[in-house]
């Protein structure tokens, strides 16, 4: 029987899995998909929560929607920058952005 | 009043869109009306809020508060972008054609920090957060032509949707073991939980986490320096001061509201965060050669100096923080109104720039003086009065080893401001003016004013801080 705790497990590996992308990929847009990762870890956390503990209330599917929408929001801008450091730097690598340092 | 209470934040978002709507009808001579609705705009709805003082109503369950805590945040914020659109003036002509976007952004971030103070649930809190963030991703990416602004804006993105998510993660946790998400009502059910979970200790974890990378508290500070020296002085400043103080008002309530200290006591952890971020940013502002990342790094340590009024955990000390924010506002936007101005004239902050800025511009390296003084906290300046009750906080809670490590690296930072002062006056001076557009000196004066009025007679705003506190218990 798959409970509660399955689903906490599989967010948290989830996000686990997420932080090692954004610490280890050097492409910026693989770095915004691990952070993506994330947030959806989270949003398993809450759509298990409200099934399991509080069906009486929709409060973490709710939550979760809000988290997509955001999500959506900031892919959009995030890609923007992409482009726009891409203009100067011709790369999306971001051991090229070093122009500030200590 | 009911929902009229929520007017400045619906005249926010409409003067938000107004703003941008007229940016794109009105022909490229006409823009400059955009930067003058925008002004009257904020100056309108600091008036309204003023108007408002004393009402207090509930929203939605608890959801969305006002109450003397959010109008204390709302004047704030509202005070601090008014000042910055004021000193920004000729800076925007970087911006070329874009200026009208420029205030409908800062308009909107502006209405993400009210909502993160107002806020009585975590989910209007995530969202108030992400608004005011998106908005700041975009803004130190504005310099379009300038490859360091956009490693600024990518920085920032990556860094701030990393720190979104982590605090979205731990905010489920804490959804997980207390079911809700309203700040009242998760008090409710931790409180009846006799035994605490784990679950919830990793949840509070990772959202103080979460907090602290906004704060720019060590060891989640490595972003601050790049995107304060990246980003258009403006923004900077507003970075500095809004988002800062918008995650302390958060947090601040966050942690008296739903998960006081007498249950989970966080106070030993926000105390040796307090005690890393003042060391760190203190001893490494030392070394540096560029005002902007000077005040990076002050604005680090300052951050430091704020926490030790979270971590005493009384009412002396959170009295202090909502003080301290307040008089930030003044001291630091001054001193980067004056970096702002320097650097539309020279196109640069490094000292050099500074060099004989006294003679140059008397008014300009008295003001810097003033503001760097009184973020030092020497009397009779406003950071002064901010220290006296932080540190009388932590001291009336048994952290005294927190309060002298204060002291001792408020004398250390002393150094490094007062060598900005000596560049000033001693250095060597190119014969240029700076010159100071009307609006820019009135931002000025203001900060000048407020940073000295505050020092020499801070009862005020103290009681002010002090009723906005009283909301919380």
């Amino acid at each position: 029987m798959i409970g509660l705790n399955h689903y906490l497990i599989l967010g948290t590996c989830l996000f686990g899995i997420g932080i090692y992308g954004v610490l280890s990929k050097r492409n910026a847009i693989a770095v915004l998909m691990s952070v993506e990762l994330m947030l959806n870890a989270a949003n398993i956390n809450f759509v298990a929560v409200n099934h399991f503990i509080r069906p009486d209330q929709a409060i973490g599917q709710l939550f979760a929607i809000f988290v997509i929408v955001v999500a959506a929001a900031e892919v959009a801008v995030g890609l923007a920058l992409i482009l726009s450091i891409y203009r100067h730097a011709s790369s999306t690598n971001l051991n090229d952005f070093n122009l500030m340092k200590w | 009043m009911g929902y009229l209470l929520l007017a400045p934040e619906m005249l926010l978002t409409v003067l938000g869109i107004v703003v941008l709507a007229l940016g794109l009808i009105l022909p490229q001579r006409g823009k400059k009306v955009t930067g003058a609705v925008a002004m009257i705009g904020t100056l309108g709805i600091l008036v309204v809020v003023f108007w408002q003082f004393g009402y207090e109503a509930e929203f939605f369950q608890g959801v969305y508060g006002i109450d003397a805590y959010s109008h204390f945040f709302r004047v704030l914020f509202l005070s601090a972008a008014l000042i910055i659109f004021a000193m920004a003036g000729n800076y925007l002509h970087l911006f070329s054609e874009r200026q009208s976007e420029w205030y409908s952004l800062m308009l909107f971030a502006t209405l993400g920090m009210i909502i993160m103070a107002s806020s009585g649930d975590l989910i209007t809190l995530y969202v108030g957060m992400e608004l005011m963030t998106i908005s700041f991703y975009i803004l130190s990416a504005y310099l379009l032509d300038d490859g360091r602004s956009a490693e600024a804006g990518l920085k920032y993105l990556i860094l701030g949707a990393l720190s979104s998510a982590v605090m979205l993660f731990g905010i489920s946790l804490i959804y997980a073991s207390s079911g809700s998400t309203v700040f009242a009502v998760v008090y409710q059910t931790l409180q009846a939980q006799v035994v605490t979970q784990p679950v919830l200790i990793a949840g509070i974890i990772l959202l103080i986490a979460g907090f602290a990378f906004k704060i720019a508290l060590v060891p989640f500070h490595m972003w601050a320096p790049d995107i304060y020296q990246g980003a258009p002085t403006p923004v900077t400043a507003y970075l500095a001061v809004g988002s800062k103080a918008a995650a302390f008002a958060a947090l601040l309530r966050i942690l008296v509201t739903a998960l006081p200290a007498a249950h989970y006591n966080w106070t030993m952890l926000l105390a040796i965060l307090a005690a890393v971020t003042i060391i760190t940013g203190n001893l490494i502002a030392l070394a540096q050669r560029n005002v902007k990342r000077l005040l990076a790094y002050s604005s680090i340590a300052q951050a430091g100096y704020i926490l030790v009024g979270l971590a005493a955990s009384n009412v002396y000390g959170f009295k202090g923080v909502l003080f301290y924010a307040m008089l930030y506002v003044f001291s630091n936007i001054g001193a980067f109104a004056v970096a702002t101005l320097v650097e539309t004239q020279s196109g640069s902050s490094d000292f050099d720039a500074f060099s004989g800025l006294a003679k140059r511009a008397p008014m300009l390296a008295a003001i810097m003086t003033i503001c760097m003084l009184s973020l030092a906290g020497i009397p009779p300046m406003a950071g002064f009065a901010g220290k006296f009750y932080l540190f009388s906080g932590a001291i009336q809670s048994g952290y005294l080893w927190l309060a002298f490590i204060g002291l001792i690296m408020s004398m250390v930072s002393v150094y490094y401001y007062l060598n900005v002062s000596r560049l000033m006056y001693i250095g060597k001076s190119s014969e240029q003016s700076v010159p100071v557009p009307a609006m820019a000196r009135v931002a000025l004066l203001v900060c000048l004013v407020g940073t000295l009025i505050i020092g020499i007679y801070p009862q005020p705003l103290s009681q002010f801080a002090e009723i906005a506190i009283q909301v919380l218990y």
